[in-house]
């Protein structure tokens, strides 16, 4: 099978400044590749370059079996690749949830209708039907996360683009998330600092650096630490106290 | 329009008008504006036409920027210039088929297109440039109220941050494969944005004041500023109103 997305040598810059040197990238179908890299290494950038928001000075950029280049060949892109922005407010603007998760199908030519009925059919499955008729600009944080993942899934992508998902999630929510994306088995390029999150999605890792890629090795050391634990006073805790401590 | 030429901080800087107490430039743009109205004769506006444009370019406003400002007030212009001569009774001046052009409403499309390009062209020369930030100050201590120069001051700051977060949330739709077209769905999805921005904006609003009273703010500001009207203000002053002085007799002779 042909790969989702492969770049070439793609050249970016950013109000004068280049962020992308020479980036070359493949993404294969059902692939989960780790994007990791310092602030500013042009993370987000390469992102927005793969659906189009982000014009190359130069380089190939073939998606989906397709060389893109216009505004017109990236609508397709957008169609099929879900990106999942690091603020979801920025991406919640309908006034109702089940308005914003419907707002993609919409778009991809379903008709109300049937664009509700996949809206709603989403949150369900994310278990998130109860927030449906729920105004967007009041959800908590973790709410808006899987609001604006349900309104990516809905328009059914083979590919997610996720930008820092984890940002400002507790741990509960957290793990809904991870749950839920392992569980999709679509390809997915994911930006994160959150290394636990990378561990357990990601099969593959690569690393931003001066604008180009290099494979990264994602693996697993033993270390002897300690950490802050934070729960409540009630003595059923699940875990042992040092003495030292009390 | 105002955003178009006052907030034009983009021309950058003007280093020979920035040696000047900006209050100097605001009260010459208002005695400039005040006599291009006045002045009835559309012969001496047009005179007046090249040699403001001399002066605009002279004091270090770029040709582009001149030509693409300009262009936006011919827009406004141009269904003045159309309808007037159709519309505003009087003797014929000439005929388009079934259109008759009147003589009256030609001089009247004439003279309001020029003194309006007069206008604007002068406020770019004097305030083009000026930053926010300044003109801001200046209105304060011309005794404007300080709630609409707190107006002014607040607009500079936040107009850019609006924009951002107007395309941060249009790049959101075009990554969810949204696409402008005649359609119910287009206007409801850009309705709600609209929305969207004015609830951001609001509850930005909310927090800035938060902030601001947190820091003990009680509804002045101290206003801080460096500006004072010195000799190149008086000489500024005294060439601007021999400037303006020559049109306006001319415009009495004739």
């Amino acid at each position: 099978m042909t790969a989702l997305f492969d770049l070439h040598d793609v050249v970016v810059a950013r109000a004068g400044r280049p962020v992308l040197t020479a980036v070359s990238l493949t993404l294969a179908p059902g692939e989960r590749l780790a994007l990791v890299g310092g602030n500013g290494a042009g993370k987000t950038t390469l992102l927005r370059t793969l659906v189009g928001l982000e014009t190359p000075s130069a380089g190939r950029i073939v998606a989906f079996g397709r060389e893109r280049r216009t505004e017109a060949d990236f609508h397709e892109v957008r169609a099929r690749a879900g990106f999942l922005f690091q603020d979801p407010d920025d991406q919640l603007f309908s006034p109702t949830v089940i308005e914003d998760v419907a707002f993609g199908p919409l778009n991809l030519g379903l008709e109300p209708a049937a664009a509700r009925a996949r809206a709603m059919a989403t949150l369900d499955r994310l278990g998130l039907a109860h927030l449906a008729p729920r105004v967007t600009h009041r959800l908590s944080g973790g709410e808006k996360r899987l609001v604006s993942l349900a309104g990516v899934l809905a328009m059914e992508p083979q590919a997610l683009l996720l930008d820092e998902p984890t940002n400002a999630l507790d741990e509960t929510h957290r793990d809904r998330l991870i749950e839920i994306l392992a569980g999709l088995g679509v390809a997915m390029v994911i930006v994160s600092h959150d290394r636990l999150f990378l561990e357990k999605l990601a099969g593959r890792a690569v690393l931003l650096k001066d604008g180009r890629l290099a494979p990264a090795s994602l693996h697993r050391h033993v270390h002897v630490h300690d950490h802050v634990h934070i729960h409540g006073l009630d003595p059923d805790h699940g875990h042992v106290h040092d003495a030292a401590e009390r | 329009m105002s955003e178009t030429f006052l907030c034009a901080s983009d021309l950058g800087p003007r280093p020979r008008l920035d040696r000047l107490d900006p209050r100097s430039r605001i009260v010459a743009a208002l005695a400039a504006v005040v006599v291009i109205v006045t002045i009835r004769s559309s012969l001496v506006l047009a005179a007046a036409l090249p040699l403001v444009v001399l002066l605009a370019l002279a004091t270090g406003v770029a040709a582009a920027d001149l030509g693409r400002r300009l262009l936006h007030v011919e827009g406004f212009l141009l269904v003045l210039v159309v309808l007037l001569p159709l519309t505003v009774p009087g003797p014929e001046w000439t005929s388009l088929g079934p259109l008759t052009l009147s003589r009256p409403g030609v001089d009247r499309a004439v003279a309001i297109a020029l003194r309006v390009n007069l206008a604007a062209l002068t406020i770019l020369t004097l305030l083009g440039g000026l930053e926010p930030v300044r003109l801001g100050h200046a209105l304060a201590r011309l005794g404007v109220p300080v709630k609409l120069v707190h107006l002014v001051l607040f607009a500079a700051r936040f107009v850019t941050l609006v924009r951002e977060a107007a395309r941060r949330r249009l790049d959101t739709l075009r990554a969810r494969a949204f696409r402008r077209r005649t359609s119910l769905h287009t206007l409801r999805t850009l309705a709600h944005l609209v929305g969207r921005l004015l609830v951001d904006a609001v509850e930005r609003a909310e927090r800035v004041d938060e902030a601001m009273r947190c820091r003990a703010f009680a509804g002045r500001f101290a206003l801080i500023d460096t500006d004072h009207y010195g000799p190149a203000d008086r000489r500024f002053a005294g060439a601007l109103a021999v400037l303006l002085l020559v049109p306006l007799v001319t415009d009495l002779l004739t």
